[in-house]
C-alpha cells in the first residue's frame, strides 16, 4: 500500500518517532551517567504506536498513559525540555521533578499520566468518559496500555462500565507480548486479546504496531467511532520491545534471536524506505530531520542541566490543595479539567494530513 | 558463612520446596524471568513449572487462589512484587485470610505465607515506594514479619509456613544486597523482638530497612558518649512489648524510628505501648523519627529529605536526651 498522506504530514510523522528515539536513546545513556535515576522504560521499538495514535487526536481529547509513556508525552506536545528536566528531577519538570520517568503528567495537553500501577489508568479512563458524556463535550479519552494489564480485573471492569454505559473512551492496547519477562501465552488463557474485548460487546481492530500508516488509520477510524458517540472501542496494536522491560533487566525470557527478528521490523527504517520509494524523502531530509532531533535532544539536555533543584522547605507543597479564596470553586459542570487548548509546541493534534 | 539477604531468602525457600512437596513459590515473574529481586533464580528448572508459577498480573486473583490453595492442603509461598501492588489484593488478605478462621467459628485456618517486597529509597517516586507494614499489622488475624538481618531473612520462613495461619513477610528493597555472615545459629522464632546492640542511654526502636540507618545512628552517638539500645522489631504483628519494655526499665528513654507515614504509623503503636506500659519508668518524652507526609517524591533530594535518615535520628536522640 502506498503511503495515504502528503509528504509534508509523512516527514512529521517521521519527525515524530525519531524524536522520541533520539529522546531515549539520550535517557539511557543519561541512565548510565546516573544524570536519570528510579525506572527507567524505554519505548523503543513502538515508536510507531504513539505517534500514529495521537496524531489522531485532537487537542481536547484526554490522553491516560502508562510509565512506558515518555513517547506519548512528547508527540502530545509536553515540550521535551520538561520531560527531560523531569527526568532529571528538576523542579522544571512537567511534574515538578516529584514524579520521574513513570509519571509525566501535564494539564495544558491533557496528559494525565504517567501511571505506574499496571492497568491502573483503565478506570480513571472511564471516569473522563463519563465526564465527557455527562457534559456533553465531543471529546475522546485514549486509554494506553500493554497487553500484561488485560490479566487485571480494572482492565475488565473498566471495559464493561464503559461498555454498559457507552462512554467515549478508546483503549489502545499496545501488545508487545511481554510483561516483564512474561510471554503473552504464559499469562492468558486466551491470546486473541481483540475476542477479549469483544466480549464485552466493544468493536475491536487489531493494526500492525510496527507500520505506522496502519496504526493512524487504525486509530482515526476508532477515534471517529467514539468522537460520533457510538461508545467505546478497543484497538490492539501488536508491536515489540527492543531493548529490556525496564534498564535492568537479564532478558532470560526471551531469544537474541527474536529481538532481531522484530528488529527488521523496526518503525522507523521501514517508514523511512518506504517514503523514499515513493520519493517522499530524500536521504538529505532523512539526515535534516534526524539533526533536527538530536539538536532538539541536546538542548533539552542542556535545559535540564541547567535547570535548579527545587528547595527541599517545598517538600510538602502540592500534597493537598492549599485553602484560597482567590481560588473559586469551578463552576458547576465545568469540573476541575483544564479547558480544551491547543496542544503546545510540535506535535499532537488535528485529524491527521492536513 | 558470608551471604546476601537475597541469598539468605533464596536459601530458606529452596530449603522449604526440597522439604516439603505441598509447598510451592507462585506470583508474578518468580519462574522464568527468576523473580523481580532474584530470589528464586534457577527454581524453575529445578522444581518445574507446577511448583515455581508464574502468574498474569492479576493480584487479586493469584493471592486468592494462594488461599484457597492453603485451605485445599498445600502450602502456598506468595510472592506479590511489591508491597505498592498488594493493595490490589488486599481485600482477599483482609477480609478472607485474616477473617476466615474466626469467622467460621475456628473451622478453617490459612497456612499462607506471603512475601512482598517493602520500601523506599531508589527514587521510584510515589507508586513505588509504599511502607504499609503498618496496614498488615493493623490487621487481627495475621502476623507480620519484618526480616531485617541476613540470619532473620534464613530464618523465618521455616517457622512462617509452620504456622497455621497466613504471615505475611516483608522483605525491604534497600536490604537484598546487604551482605553479611550467616550465623551457625539462625534458626528463630518469628514472635520476639531482638536487642541488635545493647546499650543504658536511650532505646531506639525500629524494624526492617530501617535497621541499618538505626544501627549507623547508634555508632555515632557511642562517638559522642551515648549508649544506645537498639530494639529490632522483627515481628510487627502480635507486637513483642515485654522486649521493648525491659529495655524502657533500663534505658527510661525511647526514640522510634519507622519508614511508615508519621499519622497512624506503627511508631505511633510502639508509643501508645509503651506509654501504656512504662510510663512510670520514662524519664522524657517518647519521640519518633518517621517519613514526612507527602507521597514518596522521585528527585533524589527531595526524597532523601522525606524518609528517617541516620542524621534525623542522631538529631532525635540529642533531643530526648537534652543535648
Ligand atoms: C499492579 C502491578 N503489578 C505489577 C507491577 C510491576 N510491573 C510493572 S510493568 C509490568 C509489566 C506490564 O506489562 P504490560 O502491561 O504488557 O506493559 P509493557 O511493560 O509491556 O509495556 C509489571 C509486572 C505493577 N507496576 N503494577
Ligand atoms: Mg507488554
Amino acid at each position: 500500500m502506498t503511503v495515504p498522506y502528503d509528504k509534508t504530514f509523512a516527514q512529521k510523522l517521521l519527525h515524530d518517532m525519531l524524536r522520541i528515539r533520539r529522546m531515549e536513546e539520550k535517557c539511557a545513556e543519561l541512565y548510565g551517567a546516573q544524570k536519570i535515576r528510579g525506572f527507567l522504560h524505554l519505548y523503543i521499538g513502538e515508536e510507531a504506536c504513539a505517534v500514529g495514535a495521537l496524531h489522531a487526536l485532537a487537542p481536547g481529547d484526554n490522553i491516560v498513559a502508562t510509565y512506558r509513556e515518555h513517547g506519548h508525552a512528547l508527540v502530545r506536545g509536553v515540550p521535551m525540555d520538561a520531560i527531560m528536566a523531569e527526568m532529571f528531577g528538576k523542579s522544571a519538570g512537567c511534574s515538578r521533578g516529584r514524579g520521574g520517568s513513570m509519571h509525566l503528567f501535564d494539564a495544558a495537553t491533557r496528559f494525565y499520566g504517567g501511571n505506574a500501577i499496571v492497568g491502573g489508568g483503565l478506570p480513571l479512563a472511564a471516569g473522563f468518559g463519563l465526564a465527557d458524556k455527562l457534559q456533553k463535550r465531543q471529546a475522546v479519552t485514549a486509554v494506553f496500555f500493554g497487553e500484561g494489564a488485560m490479566a487485571e480485573g480494572a482492565f475488565h471492569e473498566s471495559m464493561n462500565l464503559a461498555a454498559l454505559w457507552q462512554l467515549p473512551v478508546l483503549f489502545c492496547c499496545e501488545n508487545n507480548l511481554y510483561a516483564m519477562g512474561t510471554a503473552l501465552a504464559r499469562s492468558e488463557a486466551q491470546t486473541d486479546l481483540c475476542a477479549k474485548a469483544a466480549s464485552y460487546a466493544v468493536p475491536t481492530l487489531k493494526a500492525d504496531g510496527m507500520d505506522i500508516v496502519a496504526v493512524h488509520e487504525a486509530m482515526k477510524l476508532a477515534a471517529r467511532h467514539v468522537r460520533d458517540g457510538l461508545g467505546p472501542f478497543f484497538l490492539e496494536l501488536q508491536t515489540y520491545r527492543f531493548r529490556a522491560h525496564s534498564m535492568f533487566d537479564p532478558e532470560l525470557y526471551r531469544d537474541k534471536a527474536e529481538v532481531e527478528e522484530w528488529k527488521t521490523r523496526g518503525p522507523l527504517h521501514t517508514f523511512s524506505a518506504r517514503l523514499k520509494a515513493e520519493s517522499k524523502l530524500t536521504e538529505e531530509e532523512f539526515l535534516a530531520l534526524d539533526a533536527r532531533a538530536n539538536a532538539e535532544v541536546q538542548a533539552s539536555v542542556d535545559f535540564a542541566e541547567a535547570a535548579p533543584w527545587e528547595p527541599v522547605e517545598d517538600l510538602l507543597k502540592d500534597v493537598v490543595t492549599p485553602p484560597s479564596p482567590s481560588i473559586p470553586l469551578p463552576p458547576a459542570g465545568e469540573g476541575s479539567n483544564p479547558p480544551p487548548s491547543p496542544a503546545r509546541g510540535r506535535g499532537a493534534g488535528g485529524e491527521g494530513p492536513p | 558463612m558470608k551471604m546476601t539477604y537475597r541469598e539468605a531468602i533464596r536459601q530458606a525457600m529452596h530449603e522449604a520446596l526440597a522439604a516439603d512437596p505441598r509447598v510451592f513459590l507462585m506470583g508474578e515473574d518468580v519462574g522464568k524471568y527468576g523473580g523481580t529481586y532474584a530470589c528464586s533464580k534457577g527454581f524453575l528448572e529445578e522444581f518445574g513449572p507446577e511448583r515455581i508459577r508464574d502468574t498474569p498480573l492479576s493480584e487479586l486473583g493469584f493471592v486468592g487462589a494462594g488461599i484457597g490453595a492453603a485451605l485445599g492442603g498445600l502450602r502456598p509461598i506468595v510472592e506479590v512484587m511489591t508491597v505498592n501492588f498488594s493493595l490490589l489484593a488486599l481485600d482477599q488478605i483482609v477480609n478472607t485470610a485474616a477473617a476466615l478462621r474466626h469467622m467460621s467459628g475456628g473451622q478453617f485456618s490459612v497456612p499462607l505465607v506471603l512475601r512482598m517486597a517493602t520500601g523506599a529509597g531508589r527514587q521510584l517516586a510515589a507508586q513505588h515506594s509504599h511502607s504499609l507494614e503498618n496496614w498488615y499489622a493493623h490487621i487481627p488475624g495475621i502476623r507480620v514479619l519484618a526480616p531485617a538481618t541476613i540470619a532473620d531473612a534464613r530464618g523465618m520462613l521455616g517457622p512462617a509456613l509452620a504456622d497455621p495461619d497466613p504471615v505475611v513477610i516483608f522483605e525491604h528493597a534497600q536490604l537484598y544486597n546487604l551482605e553479611g555472615e550467616l550465623p551457625d545459629d539462625w534458626r528463630c522464632d518469628i514472635a520476639t523482638a531482638a536487642v541488635r546492640r545493647e546499650g543504658t542511654d536511650v532505646s531506639l526502636i525500629t524494624y526492617g530497612g530501617s535497621l541499618p540507618k538505626v544501627l549507623a545512628a547508634a555508632g555515632q552517638l557511642a562517638a559522642e558518649g551515648i549508649a544506645a539500645e537498639v530494639i529490632d522489631l522483627r515481628v510487627l504483628r502480635p507486637l513483642d512489648t515485654e522486649t521493648i519494655a525491659a529495655s524502657l526499665r533500663k534505658t527510661h528513654k525511647a526514640v522510634v524510628v519507622d519508614e511508615g507515614w508519621r499519622s497512624g504509623s506503627l511508631a505511633a503503636e510502639v508509643m501508645a505501648c509503651i506509654v501504656e506500659q512504662c510510663f512510670f519508668d520514662l524519664d522524657a518524652p517518647v519521640a519518633r523519627v518517621c517519613s514526612e507526609e507527602v507521597p514518596i517524591p522521585y528527585a533524589k533530594h527531595m526524597e532523601e529529605a522525606a524518609l528517617p535518615q541516620v542524621s534525623k535520628i542522631v538529631a532525635a536522640v540529642r533531643q530526648v536526651l537534652g543535648k
